[in-house]
């Protein structure tokens, strides 16, 4: 019997109501979960892993950020507020809003509007929820924050189309949006929650102070890889590459690591930059062809694509220019085909400025 | 009292958390599971997420680039 089902059928039916969290690991979601815990609503958080969020494995791949903490804000949020925190993977169902968002990407490929959509209605629809009894779900979402997806008028259409309605209560700008059920009803205090707008954060910083939370996490980019021009730029180079919009978790994963150089129309090169990436891609040896630097310390290159054998040759040239010996006369590598056949080749580094800049993606 | 045990070697974080929150709901009270990871990242995160959902590491052991955890529910 889990805790939640001894807690249901043991204590008396109290009157408290009950809200799910959507923490992000960012402030925002800290702050309207706080908000309305504070009114002494019992909050639950729920945190969703899309396959792009920026704390998953990129803290453990890179030697620089593992000299950072290594901590998951989402983890970290809860701990702060006390409560518990229920983390989903979504990364399969996700593929989805990524590939076909009904209402289209924000400057990157981020589908922040059919994103937030989804996950309250995940949130909602996630069967214990239901079960035990929540009555409504809180999100840290602003009016105004994000050009896309956070402006007064997509505010009805995620509730709406969420599923979730009236249930979803944003506590930092409710005052600027019609009562919801959870106000209407009195189990919040309208006149205690906010009614920020805009993109400034400063009413979000100041509103932390009174709290005393100090060390959130302020992710540059946001939490997310898709709000990322880079990391869009090159899941954009994988669809046309493909000719098709498809991707496995794995694909997002490696877009993450190493530099990536596509030197022709067919094929790319992943080129490790450091040990701790040499070890990540290492973990992909027997899915693709890789090369290795063997006369010279050099990183591990994986190719993702098909090629011939003058394909092979440059991709170890460009490979010979990362290592060790980019200023020898020749480099040998080693070939090796995923199933394990491998050879060696003598190749002659390829000059910086003979790496040409279009090729990066 | 049965021990339980799961592997979560090459996943990285936050995969050994959900993995270990999904196992333990299998589980009875006062069982405990074997976790075993080689995600750095898990030495916080999964200390972490138990701390806050009420279960108790009994003891975490690194073996070279291999992180066991004991979490007793
Ligand atoms: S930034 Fe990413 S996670 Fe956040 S709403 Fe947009 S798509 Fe979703």
């Amino acid at each position: 019997m889990s805790n939640l089902e001894t807690l249901q059928n043991t204590a008396p039916k109290s009157k408290q109501p009950k809200a799910v969290a959507l923490i992000s690991g960012g402030l925002d979601s800290l702050l309207a979960a706080k908000v309305v815990q504070e009114q002494g609503v019992h909050v639950e958080g729920i945190n969703f892993y899309t396959g792009f969020c920026v704390e998953g494995h990129t803290h453990a791949i890179r030697k620089k950020d593992k000299e950072k903490e290594k901590r998951n804000n989402a983890l970290w949020v809860a701990e702060q507020l006390g409560i518990k925190l229920h983390i989903i993977d979504i990364s399969e169902e996700y593929k989805d809003i990524v590939l076909n968002p009904k209402h289209g990407y924000g400057a990157n490929l981020n589908p922040c509007l059919d994103c937030k959509i989804f996950m309250v209605n995940q949130a909602q629809a996630w069967a214990w929820a239901e079960e035990n009894g929540f009555d409504f779900i809180i999100t840290g979402e602003v009016i105004g924050q994000r050009p896309k997806s956070q402006r007064k008028e997509t505010m009805p259409i995620i509730a709406r189309e969420s599923g979730a309605d009236d249930r979803l209560l944003r506590p930092l700008c409710a005052k600027n949006l019609i009562p919801t059920l959870p106000e209407r009803e009195g189990w919040v205090n309208r006149e205690e929650l906010y009614d920020f707008s805009g993109r400034s954060r400063k009413p979000q910083f100041e509103l932390a102070k009174k709290f005393g939370f100090e060390d959130f996490a302020q992710p540059a980019g946001g939490c997310c890889f898709l709000t990322d021009a880079n990391y869009s730029k090159k899941l954009a180079d994988l669809w046309e590459a493909r000719g098709e919009r498809r991707y496995e978790l794995d694909d997002i994963m490696l877009l993450k690591v190493g530099r990536h150089i596509r030197p022709k129309k067919n094929f790319k090169l992943i080129v490790s930059r450091e040990e701790g990436e040499n070890n990540f891609l290492r973990g992909y040896k027997r899915q693709f062809t890789s090369i290795h630097t063997v006369s010279h310390g050099g990183p591990l290159t994986l190719l993702d694509g098909e090629f011939d054998k003058d394909d092979i040759k440059l991709a170890a040239r460009i490979a010979a220019r990362y290592s060790g010996g980019k200023h020898a006369d020749k480099v040998t590598v080693q070939v090796e085909n995923y199933q394990g056949s491998s050879f060696v080749l003598d190749v002659e580094p390829m000059t910086a400025d003979a790496v040409k800049q279009e090729w990066h993606v | 009292m049965s021990q339980h045990q799961l592997d979560c070697r090459n996943l990285l974080c936050p995969m050994p958390v959900i993995r270990t929150q999904n196992a333990l709901k299998d589980i009875a009270e006062g069982e405990t599971l074997e976790v075993v990871c080689t995600d750095p990242g898990t030495l916080n995160d999964i200390p972490t997420w138990c701390r806050i959902n009420g279960h108790t590491v009994l003891s975490t052991e690194e073996q070279g680039h291999e992180i066991i955890f004991q979490i007793k529910k």
